[in-house]
């Protein structure tokens, strides 16, 4: 799932500026799942720039709502009404989201109250890690079902590099928490499965033109479009 | 050996394909637009070492290119390995830049995966990886063998190189590291330096195993040593260095009562002796003296190991 996190108050009011009319959108998928921008997380955002105008003495009116997914055009409409009435729309979709809501309304301003930060993997309640970059060449069919793209801090395709030790990198997450060496993972995977050789064949160099450095990418199935 | 039968004819190669036992030192370029700092390490170690590594922005940390700095080192009379990371650079860059070191006449490269950005001072930068390292020994040794860059497209000139790789015999997995340097080999290494050595026997049975899978007659293997000057910087080594493995004898004969010159004394002693054990070590074929910032201990511990002079090959 795709997964963000809220953008600080001080960077959302920054964002908001003098505007008068504040709409929250929240969005019902990936966002809500991750608990930083559903319906609660809106209506809480809501509150928050009312306290804070309040004790600033300004004049504000905030209201919240959220789409059932703001990546769709048709779940769009279904809060067209709130948004058109806005000053500005604090968008708590990922990415995707708060740029289908921008251009479905353009010119209206619509403004990132989150920081869309990966394809994660929920670990356990309230955490997620990691898992997919989407460079557009799955390779992780060779590597035990595990990406060394993301999951390497150098994105090895051919092995561990000499910071591995006792199964971690020698990178330190931002939170200083450990981080596990994915060739370390990958080679005890392959062994459980007992496809060693897959180690030691030559892995040839990426097509990143099938990631984000070839262009913004499109995708069309032909087959299933309507006739 | 004739001159042609050379890939790239450099002093390091001749030296390694004599079979004589082969020095190579280490120079960090400076923090600065300073040509002096390298024109005084190499005025150092000229004669004593056959080759000096120039570091390529090392611990992620921005100085002067090891491109410009090999051209200084070999303008004063060291010959220069220059160092290539895949942190900093993409496939374009980094084909451009081995053309243009071999137009400034420098032969040697090591081809490194780089330390990570977070150990920098730039932790905020794009990390590149487009290749890794195993990709890049390969795309340098298809540009000199197939003239191709690693698109497929031909080169007007191939640029002649000696190619070398890193390997860390003491990283984990442990039984995964020979064979990584088997890959490295068939990905077209001709030399390799280890990580810089303290725990002398685990490096002898990272040996037994690079010579039970024969690999040490298709690649010259440096063994890498770094001369303590301190106990301290030994027990931080110990402590906090990943992928550096420091036992606790190295340490307590490091402890001697006096900081300063007594201790550095011991950190060469200790260096002496396992360069002379190294060249005991069959498969070895030479030494990589990594002196951090402590360049003019290499000649004395050079002349102590019984490594002088240095062959002149023609």
């Amino acid at each position: 799932m795709i997964t963000a996190e809220r953008k600080p108050l001080d960077e959302i009011l920054e964002l908001v500026g003098d505007k008068k009319k504040v709409l929250v959108a929240g969005c019902d998928t990936c966002v809500a799942i991750c608990l930083t921008g559903g319906e609660k997380e809106a209506e809480i955002l809501a509150s928050e720039l009312r306290i804070k105008a309040e004790q600033e003495g300004r004049e504000v009116e905030v209201e919240h709502t959220a789409a059932i997914r703001q990546c769709e055009w048709e779940y769009l409409d279904m809060i067209a009404d709130k948004v058109e009435q806005a000053d500005v729309v604090l968008s708590m979709a990922c990415g995707i989201g708060i740029q289908s809501l921008a251009e479905k309304f353009a010119p209206r301003l619509v403004m990132p109250a989150v920081n869309t930060n990966m394809l994660g993997m929920p670990q356990e309640h309230a955490v997620w890690l990691e898992r997919c970059v989407a460079c557009g060449e799955c390779r992780i069919g060779l590597t035990g079902g595990i990406c060394p793209v993301v999951r390497c801090s150098k994105s090895l395709m051919n092995g561990p590099c000499g910071g591995s030790h006792d199964g971690l990198c020698e990178v330190t997450g931002p939170e200083k928490e450990e981080i596990e060496c994915a060739w370390a993972l990958i080679w005890e995977r392959l062994k459980a499965q007992g496809r060693e050789e897959l180690m030691f064949t030559d892995r040839p160099p990426k097509d990143w033109s099938k990631s984000s450095s070839g262009g913004p990418r499109k995708m069309v199935r032909e087959e299933a479009k309507p006739v | 050996m004739t001159a042609t039968e050379y890939k790239a004819g450099s002093n390091l190669e001749k030296v390694l394909s004599s079979g004589k036992f082969a020095v190579t030192g280490e120079c960090g370029p400076p923090k600065g637009a300073d040509v002096t700092v390298i024109e005084e390490k190499a005025k150092i170690l000229k004669g004593y070492v056959d080759a000096v590594n120039i570091t390529d922005n090392q611990t992620a940390v921005v100085r002067v290119c090891s491109m410009a700095s090999g051209y200084t080192a070999q303008q004063n009379g060291v010959e220069a390995i220059m160092q290539m990371t895949c942190r900093d650079r993409n496939r374009l860059a980094m084909q451009a830049d081995i053309l243009g070191a071999s137009t400034l006449g420098l032969k040697n490269i090591l081809c490194l995966t780089g330390d990570h950005l977070s150990f920098g001072n730039h932790p905020q930068a794009r990390g590149v990886h487009d290749l890794d390292a195993i990709n890049l020994i390969k795309m340098y040794r298809d540009m000199r063998d197939e003239g191709k860059f690693q698109c497929g497209e031909e080169m007007t000139v191939a640029p002649p190189l000696f190619i070398g790789c890193a390997e860390n015999p003491f990283a984990d997995p442990f039984e995964l590291r020979a064979l990584r340097l088997k890959k490295k080999i068939e990905a077209g290494a001709d030399f390799i330096q280890t990580q810089c050595i303290f725990n002398v026997p685990k490096f002898k049975q990272w040996m037994e195993e690079v010579r039970a899978l024969g690999l040490h007659k298709e690649i010259k293997i440096l063994a890498g040593i770094t001369p303590l000057k301190g106990v301290g910087g030994a027990r931080y080594m110990q402590k906090f260095v990943p992928g550096i493995d420091v036992p606790q004898d190295i340490v307590d004969r490091m402890a001697v009562p006096e900081k300063g010159a007594p201790q550095q004394a011991e950190g060469k002693k200790i260096a002496v002796e396992m360069i002379k054990e190294f060249t005991e070590i069959e498969g070895v074929a030479g030494v990589h003296i990594m002196a951090i910032e402590w360049e003019i201990a290499v000649p004395e511990i050079v002349e102590a190991a019984g490594l002088m002079p240095r062959p002149a090959v023609a």
